[in-house]
């Protein structure tokens, strides 16, 4: 479990980013990540959750050092982040740490051979190989992945939607990294192979030992993959825990909406929540107290003023509601 | 993500294959083809002068402001140049001027405009601070001001002046679109992995931008041609080498046109303006090869279904 | 089938067939396709990119542009055939009885326009000229989608994303047309808000009586909300439907494939499969079933015979496995014929 130290990978706590918005006389200020504590464990596949605007993407680029934090701090193997100074560290981490992508159709350079991506990260990040060696490596890498080696030689638009996620796969594997960083890279294929995908994901973390973040709005897919979920609303974390438990007995009233929206054709689509017409606010110099509580049917005096930390509820298991934190029973949305 | 798969080629490809959508692109486009046929023509005349004209176009040996004939095509100068070989003898200076202009100054705007729309932010403003001011100040007096100070009016001094000065327009263009590819998950991809932002630069983003590389190429080329004739004109080249300009500022001297002699202003005139066409016809493919939705699209008959037909 | 007798189908497609004509010769993105919508029926049309449901909609909808045009069949509204009319004779029925709502509302509505003027656009295009009753018939479909008419006053880029696809939707009725086409409305959203958009039109629907075609490639979002469902497969129905049979009983092996793609939430966690292989190139059909290369289960007559659609107990299934003929081929056995992608 990752709350033992030995096993764990990376930590973020307070992890904060803000964006300043508007025009060069604005001051206004877009709190995309809020005071962010979790960790992630060796060997585990993580799903982070959340709507669009909820900040999940910008967390993964956080962790990617594409970003750097406002407030906060990331520790890796439980060294802080900030401590990279050297090229050498720093390409250590992005080795260890790398990321895949959204988008099959921009994460490859259209002029290049499908290969580029892979060697070059063999160049950076493994000096010590000859050229033969880096091309075995590659394909080694591609059959991993469950494609031929001989897709080395090709261009991009050759290769489907679900073959190109593989490549990004492959990039990321390619330097032995501990943690890959998937910023929800089945969104944009096709469902029926979108499955491939999320199978291949589970093999990276039992046969190569690889933890995974998975970024994704698709609970269901989470569910399939992921030993724990974190779901995310409005740039705070508002409920983690092993996604079992958590889609079993969700504590937070925003997880439970979540949950009843989510169509599954075996079963009947709540519309219970019918009513609600709400949209994640934009969170934008937000005065403290829950920002779910304009959508939320259980809110209490406590909601508007002060901002719920994440509390563990049942170990393992944590939500920011006080109203869960009160030991009430809650059932927002069915 | 398309919902039709009905073309298998995505957007971009290779240089190599680049280069063949570029060509298949000029083949088609009628106005490009007719641009690139001219462009072959004056490069021909460029690299063969002596066989096209036998006269040497300095030898001011025969008589003066003779009107067209057999033996001068074109007539002859104030001074009893043969036009015919000054004009075919000029093609190959003036080329040079287009091409060593036209390759420096694109050279220049890729750099800044690349480099300004990948760095972003304060580095961002300063290049295109840079570029604005160059941009907003009437090129040709700066130009007059510059060759006359410079004074040495050796042809590459002359590249060098106007790919100095002429480099902004095209710049803020190529910035432009590496602008739309800097979100590009490729180029992220390449930053994550730890790629330095030169290389990045080099060789991840320019090869993809080919197609308006050589566009830009082909207007920088054109401007060229039009101010390095201009500055002939008024004075500021070598009067004594062989160029359009020049037959325009003897022309000029000799006071041509009072006198009634058109054809020695219309002969460089006509040269400068067809192969500035060139450039400009050459253009259109690029236009095309980077905007699909201007490809012409051959008109359907529709067919007249029948309403009985189910 | 469930469904109440409908009287006289709103829409009829017959046999249509669009093409694209690309330098290299044409392909055909929908092959004979055929289906009707009754009164007040809500149709789904699913399938995956490539499959020609987008394609189907610009069709049935007068949108073709070059270099696509109709290569056969007939598309019947309330009787009058729609395929061959100018724009001129399609403005008449464009709109008053046919609206179409875009995948996009960023990409169909216009950015420098506040929502009230396009609303008014639309109203003077079609004869509709005193102000005041513009204003009120805007106000009420705006209402009728749940947003606030004070918003007539807003641009598309200040409202969100699940507000711009219902001012789309308020849009589409303003002259409570008899059939809305919808393209994927809800794929730009998020799943609580494609959730209450869903449910608007649903009730929209019970309360005004048009009929929907509503294309999309998310299968267990439109199973709880359409009366009807047409799969497509590589430009051709490959199944049609009351969408609880097909849910309950896929015949298909497509169908089938797809419906167990989906992980679910509920109930124990399950490892699935998936469907092996890509879509295919449309310009490289496979001869016989154009499923065959990925079909488990494949027999020897599936490689050469091209199925039609093969009635099976009300549903229609483009499937040889239903066809009375296979009895009488012994050696048609299933030999499984997995490729890898």
């Amino acid at each position: 479990m990752p709350d033992d130290p030995g096993t764990e990978l990376l930590r973020a706590e307070h992890l904060t980013r803000h964006f300043k918005i508007g025009g060069m006389t604005s001051r206004q200020t877009l709190h995309a990540v809020d005071d962010v504590n979790f960790s992630i464990g060796q060997r585990e596949i993580v799903a982070l959750a959340g709507e669009s605007g909820s900040g999940k993407s910008t967390t993964a680029r956080l962790l990617a050092r594409i970003y750097k934090p406002t407030a906060g701090e990331i520790f890796y193997e439980g060294k802080p982040l900030t401590r990279l100074r050297s090229r050498r560290d720093r390409l250590r981490y992005s080795g260890q740490v790398p990321m895949v992508f959204q988008d099959p159709f921009s994460s490859m350079n259209p002029v290049f051979k499908v290969s580029h991506g892979v060697l070059r990260s063999l160049k950076l990040h493994r000096p010590e190989l000859s050229a033969r060696q880096r091309l075995d490596e590659a394909a080694r890498v591609f059959e991993v992945v469950g494609l031929d080696a001989e897709m080395l030689q090709r261009f991009p638009y050759e290769l489907s939607g679900g073959q190109r996620q593989r490549v990004g796969f492959a990039q990321a594997l390619v330097t032995r990294p501990k943690l890959i960083l998937a910023d929800e890279p089945v969104s944009m294929l096709d469902v029926s192979i979108r499955i491939g995908l999320l199978n291949l994901m589970s093999k990276l973390r039992d046969e190569e030992g690889v933890s995974i973040l998975y970024i994704t709005h698709d609970i269901a897919s989470a569910r399939y993959v992921a030993d724990r979920l974190i779901v995310m609303y409005a740039g705070q974390i508002a409920e983690s825990g092993p996604i079992e438990e958590v889609l079993a007995s969700p504590k937070h009233p925003y997880t439970q909406l979540l949950l009843s929206a989510v169509p599954d054709p075996r079963a009947p689509l709540g519309v219970a929540a019918e009513a609600d017409q709400g949209e994640p606010p934009k969170v934008i110099d937000p005065a403290p107290g829950c920002r779910f509580r304009w959508r939320c049917p259980l809110a209490i005096d406590t909601c508007e003023r002060v901002t719920p930390v994440l509390t563990e509820l049942v170990p393992g298991h944590a939500a920011a509601c006080h109203v869960a934190q009160t030991g009430a029973e809650v059932k927002a949305f069915s | 993500m398309a919902t039709t798969t009905v073309t298998v080629q995505a957007g971009h490809s290779t240089a190599g294959q680049a280069g063949r959508r570029v060509w298949r692109a000029v083949r088609r486009n009628r106005k490009a083809a007719t641009g690139g046929v001219l462009l072959l023509l004056f490069c021909l005349i460029a690299l063969f002068p002596g066989v096209i004209a036998k006269d040497s176009p300095t030898a001011e040996i025969y008589p003066k402001n003779l009107g067209p004939s057999a033996a001068h095509l074109f007539g002859t100068t104030g001074l009893g140049q043969d036009m015919f070989a000054q004009a075919v003898w000029g093609t190959r200076q003036v080329l040079i001027i287009a091409i060593g202009a036209g390759l420096l100054a694109t050279a220049i705007a890729a750099v800044v405009g690349v480099t300004a729309a990948y760095l972003g932010g304060t580095w961002d403003g300063v290049l295109n601070l840079l570029t604005d001011v160059l941009l907003v100040i009437p090129l040709f007096p700066l130009l007059i001001v510059i060759s006359a100070y410079v004074q040495n009016s050796g042809t590459g001094v002359l590249i060098a002046v106007l790919a100095f000065t002429g480099w902004s327009y095209t710049a803020r263009q190529l910035r432009s679109q590496a602008l739309s590819l800097r979100n590009r998950d490729f180029l992220e991809a390449a930053r994550v992995r730890g790629e330095r932002p030169l290389y990045i630069i080099a060789v991840e983003i320019l090869p993809t931008m080919i197609s308006l590389l050589l566009a830009a190429f082909l207007t920088n080329a054109l401007y060229a041609i039009l101010f390095a004739s201009s500055l002939q004109f008024v004075g500021l080249g070598d009067p004594n080498a062989t160029s359009w300009g020049t037959m325009l500022y003897w022309a000029e001297n000799n006071e041509a046109l009072q006198a009634g002699y058109y054809l020695q202003a219309i002969i460089p005139g006509a040269c400068i303006a067809l192969l500035g066409t060139a450039f400009a016809l050459l253009n259109y493919a690029f236009d095309e090869v980077g905007n699909p939705a201007l490809r012409p699209v051959r008109k359907i008959r529709s067919k007249r279904v029948q309403s009985a037909s189910s | 089938m469930s469904s109440p007798p409908v009287p006289e189908p709103v829409l009829e497609v017959s046999g249509l067939s669009v093409e694209y004509v690309l330098d290299r010769g044409s392909v055909r993105a929908v092959d004979d396709v055929s289906f009707t919508v009754g009164r007040g029926e809500f149709l789904g049309i699913v399938g995956e990119s490539g499959c020609g449901k987008s394609t189907l909609l610009f069709a049935v909808a007068q949108l073709l542009a070059p270099p696509a045009r109709v290569d056969g069949g007939s598309v019947r509204f309330k009787g009058t055939s729609l395929v061959g009319l100018t724009d001129k004779q399609l403005a008449a029925t464009r709109w008053r009885d046919l609206s179409v709502v875009m995948q996009s509302a960023m990409n169909a509505l216009n950015p420098v326009m506040s929502i009230g003027a396009q609303f008014k656009d639309v109203m003077q295009a079609h004869g509709v000229k005193r102000g005041d009753e513009i204003v009120a018939r805007s106000a009420e479909v705006l209402r009728m989608v749940g947003i606030d008419p004070a918003h007539l006053r807003s641009y598309p880029h200040q409202l969100s994303g699940g507000m711009r696809q219902r001012a789309m939707i308020a849009m589409a009725m303003l002259f409570t047309p008899e059939l809305v086409i919808m393209d994927e409305p809800t794929s730009a959203l998020d799943v609580v808000a494609q959730r209450s958009l869903m449910v608007q039109i649903k009730e929209l629907q019970e309360a005004y009586g048009f009929a929907v075609i509503f294309v999309t490639h998310d299968m267990s979002l439109i199973s709880h909300f359409s009366d009807r469902l047409m799969v497509m497969y590589a430009g051709q129905v490959s199944e049609l439907g009351a969408t609880k049979t097909i849910f309950d009983k896929p015949r298909h092996p497509y169908t089938q494939g797809l419906l167990e793609a989906f992980p679910s939430i509920h109930g124990p966690r399950v490892p699935l499969k998936g469907i092996p292989g890509n879509p295919p190139n449309l310009a490289l059909i496979p001869n016989g079933c154009r499923f065959h290369p990925r079909c488990p289960q494949v027999m020897d007559r599936c490689r050469e015979e091209a199925p039609g659609l093969i009635d099976v107990h009300g549903t229609l299934a483009r499937c040889l496995l239903y066809d009375a003929g296979a009895a009488r081929n012994s050696a048609a056995q299933p030999t499984g014929g997995r490729t890898d992608a």
